[in-house]
């Protein structure tokens, strides 16, 4: 598959931020017609070298070339006139608009100066069709989920016609089907000869679709790889830097401890809670020292369970009992005030307030606990700040960094942080692990474990099963905005069981 | 170089260039003498002078950090000085302190309510702040005419005139009433946990509400706030003059406040706010507009002037520019952390 002629080439890329070398000469080559996976942990430079090669960043040194052309790009729109398109992970369209008018922005067909509406909805739904999407171009964008607009975002790369697709963690929202849907699309752009560059924390989309890898590592490349020719367990090695056996020990670390719950009580109780549109009313015992896994897909309830037992959105049926006493959360504070934390599965919207300190964030809920007049004295805050950075592994360990500019695994540890300052006893964590880096992973992981064998009750919610079916002792299985099954994880329960359950809803 | 980046640097450097500016045209202009105890001097008239709007600024600061905006303030105003002009005129006895204060405590009382209805309107019924505020804007010049019954009223009360014209301890009051109550806001956001939750709600309202800050409340507040302060700055204005004017007292005074806290350095997006730096910025429109008088510019083309002076300021605050002069500057050793820079590579 190898073509002569690649139609990206990066040679000696260098950047440097104040005091960090970003990007050390590093080569990166994108053929036409292949799936060129960037791996590396959050910090690798996978970022860097994308954004230097859509014009985002200015490289300190190096050469680009597209198709032959030495290119020094200046800005987004100079890569994208070469040919670069990009799919964010976050996609940056216009919630408002249509979807035609999505896909058809800045390339409106035009008659006399007027836009052609019959036009651009026409030309809109040929481009969606060839991605074999169904839905109408007329529609708001906001009315549909999100892996539906990356697709629509994917389209829109197709109008301009790119020759090179980056796809950056496209499938980090995605369900299994929708990812599959994004797979076929992406295969048939690559029959077209279309060069695409994939990023995704996921191994198994890694080894599903991508011909070729290229691994860095602290900025600096480790090497390129044929797929075929990489082994997972050495990929991941070769990404974090250690050899097999810390790896192993790595990834047998966090499980769930076997003593599972104390106490016959349960510290928290569902009974009958939902909310109309959103979770159909649904059972739920939370004990202490147990962690309780929800399965589902993408959409299923998942996180409105969550969010309901957490009061962050109105209930609208039953109650949350409270070590067996009946009531309904208020909202947010309420909740904490019972000793339950949240951590939402929207990093960036809903966790981080991006232009405050790490020692702000970390502080945030232990002060609005408190009411704003009483400010927590400045040495306790410092002990709880150093505590946590030097406990969860927060890197920098600068408190007075803000947390915007950290990396996603490291916010998240900053969240865990908030939480784990107000010594909750119900911890929810709504995939607490997505889109970060192994070794984050696995820390978040072992700390999960830990805390419910310290007595927390924890429900863990991931996309990823064998995450859940690893940490959960109760695993609880969502479908179509119901809890459908509700089963013990002993060690005789495999994936295939909790995927079996989801699939049958629970009926079989 | 540390000193350059600080973001009050310009907002400071185009003070000092103002006054400056005025010394060497006005040698004198630095001055400031003794007379029957009292201090005067151009210096002490800017401070007069710019204390209504500091204390309206201070307020906008605050509504602004939780992304809101109070346009309101001005119709405010009016109605402060409509109210307790009104009644120290309709009361038998206008002389009297009694009477003073019961005036002013029912203004401010009024104007509490008033701040209290923005901050309803906004953080429980959920209006965006611009037009939450725009309901009061307009409506608040018609209550403050109703009040006044379409007259200019204007009292002889020598107690009232000690808000806006008097002196203790040789200082006027005015400068004395704005500088406390500066001091108190400073103290009330920086030396309570209350600054630091106003910005996360500005920053990030709904990472804000669930990690159980009470948001409601605290936006709530700052209307509040807001609205009292505006009153107090409406009592300085009608007794620097004696006279309440629904029309005209307070006129676009809602638009230098921005004004002031956006050449402060603090963002119209909400989030980090600076008390020091709307400070500067309040100085900076007064002797803008005392300028202006002395250099005998005539007063058609004040707006101009004032607009060159605020443009030259918030592009040197722009990032860009800032950037670019950053760049331009001799290689010397940089330091490790800069706030503006990425820092993704070091995760």
């Amino acid at each position: 598959m190898t073509t002569p002629s690649p139609a990206v080439e990066m040679t000696g890329i260098s950047i440097e931020f104040p005091g960090v070398k970003a990007l050390d000469g590093v080569n990166f080559r994108l053929f036409p017609g292949e799936v060129h996976s960037l791996m590396g942990e959050n910090g690798a430079g996978k970022s860097t070298l994308i954004k230097a090669l859509t014009g985002v960043y200015g490289i300190d040194s190096g050469r680009i070339t597209v198709f032959g052309v030495p290119q020094t790009f200046t800005g987004p729109a100079q890569a994208q006139a070469a040919g670069i398109s990009t799919v964010y992970q976050e996609v940056n369209l216009c919630e408002n608009l249509s979807v035609a008018e999505n896909i058809m922005l800045g390339h409106e067909p035009r008659t006399g100066g007027r836009i052609d509406w019959r036009r651009l909805r026409r030309e809109a739904s040929t481009y969606l069709a060839q991605l074999g999407l169904d839905i109408d171009p007329r529609s708001l964008l906001s009315s549909h989920s999100l892996a539906v607009q990356q697709l629509v975002a994917i389209s829109r790369a197709m109008v301009v016609d790119a020759k090179v697709l980056i796809l950056d963690e496209p499938t980090s929202s995605l369900d299994a089907g929708e990812v599959q849907q994004l797979f076929s699309v992406m295969r048939v752009l690559r029959a077209q000869g279309v060069a695409i560059l994939f990023v995704s924390h996921f191994l198994d989309q890694i080894y599903a679709i991508s011909d070729r890898l290229t691994v860095l590592r602290n900025g600096q490349l480790v090497g390129e790889y044929l797929v075929g020719e990489l082994p997972r367990r050495q990929l991941v090695s070769k990404m974090i830097g250690q050899s097999l056996e810390v790896l192993e020990q790595l990834e047998d670390a966090p499980r769930r401890t076997t003593a599972a719950r104390t106490g016959a009580q349960p510290v928290f109780q569902a009974i009958g809670l939902g909310r109309r549109g959103a979770i159909e009313p649904f059972d739920l015992d939370l004990f202490e020292g147990e962690v309780v896994g929800l399965a589902g897909l993408l959409g299923s309830g998942r996180t409105e369970l969550a969010r309901l037992l957490y009061g962050a959105d109105h209930a609208d049926a039953g109650e949350l009992a409270v070590a067996g006493k009946q009531g309904r959360m208020r909202g947010p504070r309420a909740a904490m005030k019972q000793g339950i934390a949240f951590s939402s599965e929207h990093r960036k919207a809903e966790g981080i307030v991006g232009d405050l300190t790490v020692r702000e964030n970390l502080m945030l809920a232990l002060q609005a606990d408190r009411g704003w007049a009483r400010r927590i004295p400045a040495r306790k805050a410092d002990e709880v700040v150093s505590k946590y950075i030097a406990a969860l592994g927060i890197r920098p360990a600068n408190p007075d960094a803000l947390v915007r500019n950290l990396s996603g695994g490291n916010q998240q540890k900053v969240l865990l942080g908030r939480w784990l300052a107000t010594a909750p006893r119900l911890l929810i964590l709504d995939e607490p692990t997505r889109g970060i880096d192994v070794g984050a992973k696995a820390e978040i992981q072992r700390l999960v474990a830990s805390l419910a064998s310290d007595g927390m009750a924890v429900v863990f919610i991931s996309a990823e099963l064998d995450e859940v079916l690893r940490l959960s002792h109760r695993i609880a299985v969502m479908r179509d905005r119901r809890k459908v099954a509700e089963i013990d994880n002993d060690d005789s329960t495999t994936l295939d069981d909790v995927v079996e359950l989801i699939a049958s809803g629970g009926t079989s | 170089m540390q000193l350059v980046r600080h973001r009050l640097f310009w907002p400071l450097v185009a003070l000092v260039a103002l006054l400056v500016a005025n010394t060497i045209n006005t040698p004198s202009f630095m001055s400031v003498r003794v007379q029957d105890g009292h201090l005067f001097g151009a210096l002490i008239d800017i401070m007069r002078n710019s204390a209504p709007l500091l204390l309206v600024a201070l307020g906008m600061t605050l509504v602004i950090a939780t992304r809101g905006i109070d346009l309101s303030v001005g119709a405010v105003v009016a109605i402060s000085g409509a109210v307790a002009l009104s009644f120290i005129g309709s009361s038998p006895n206008p002389e009297a302190l009694s009477t003073v204060l019961v005036a002013v405590g029912i203004a401010l009382a009024l104007c509490f309510v008033l701040g209290v209805w923005n901050g309803f309107l906004v953080s429980v019924l959920g209006i965006q702040p611009i037009i939450a505020t725009l309901v009061l804007m307009t409506a608040g010049r018609g209550i403050a005419m109703l009040i006044t019954e379409g007259q200019i009223t204007t009292i002889t009360s020598p107690a009232y005139r000690v808000i806006g014209s008097g002196f203790w301890l040789g200082l006027p009051v005015s400068i004395l009433i704005a500088g406390g109550i500066f001091a108190l806001v400073a103290v009330l956001t920086r030396r309570t946990a209350l600054g630091m939750l106003i910005e996360a709600v500005g920053i990030n309202p709904e990472a804000s509400r669930l990690a159980g800050v009470q948001s409601r409340s605290i936006v709530w507040t700052v209307y509040a706030m807001t609205g009292l302060f505006a009153g107090i700055a409406g009592l300085m204005i009608s007794s620097n003059v004696m006279a309440a004017d629904a029309n005209n007292a307070g006129l676009f005074i809602e638009l230098d406040a921005i004004l002031a806290v956006v050449i402060g350095g603090t963002s119209l997006a909400g989030g980090k706010f600076s008390l020091g730096g709307t400070l500067i910025g309040a100085f900076i429109i007064q002797t803008l507009t005392l300028t202006v008088t002395i250099l005998g510019i005539s007063p058609s083309v004040t707006p101009l002037f004032k607009a060159i002076v605020v443009i030259a300021v918030v592009l040197m605050q722009a990032p860009v520019v800032r950037r670019t002069m950053a760049s331009r500057r001799p290689q010397g050793p940089r330091p490790a952390a800069v706030e503006s820079k990425p820092v993704e590579v070091a995760a």
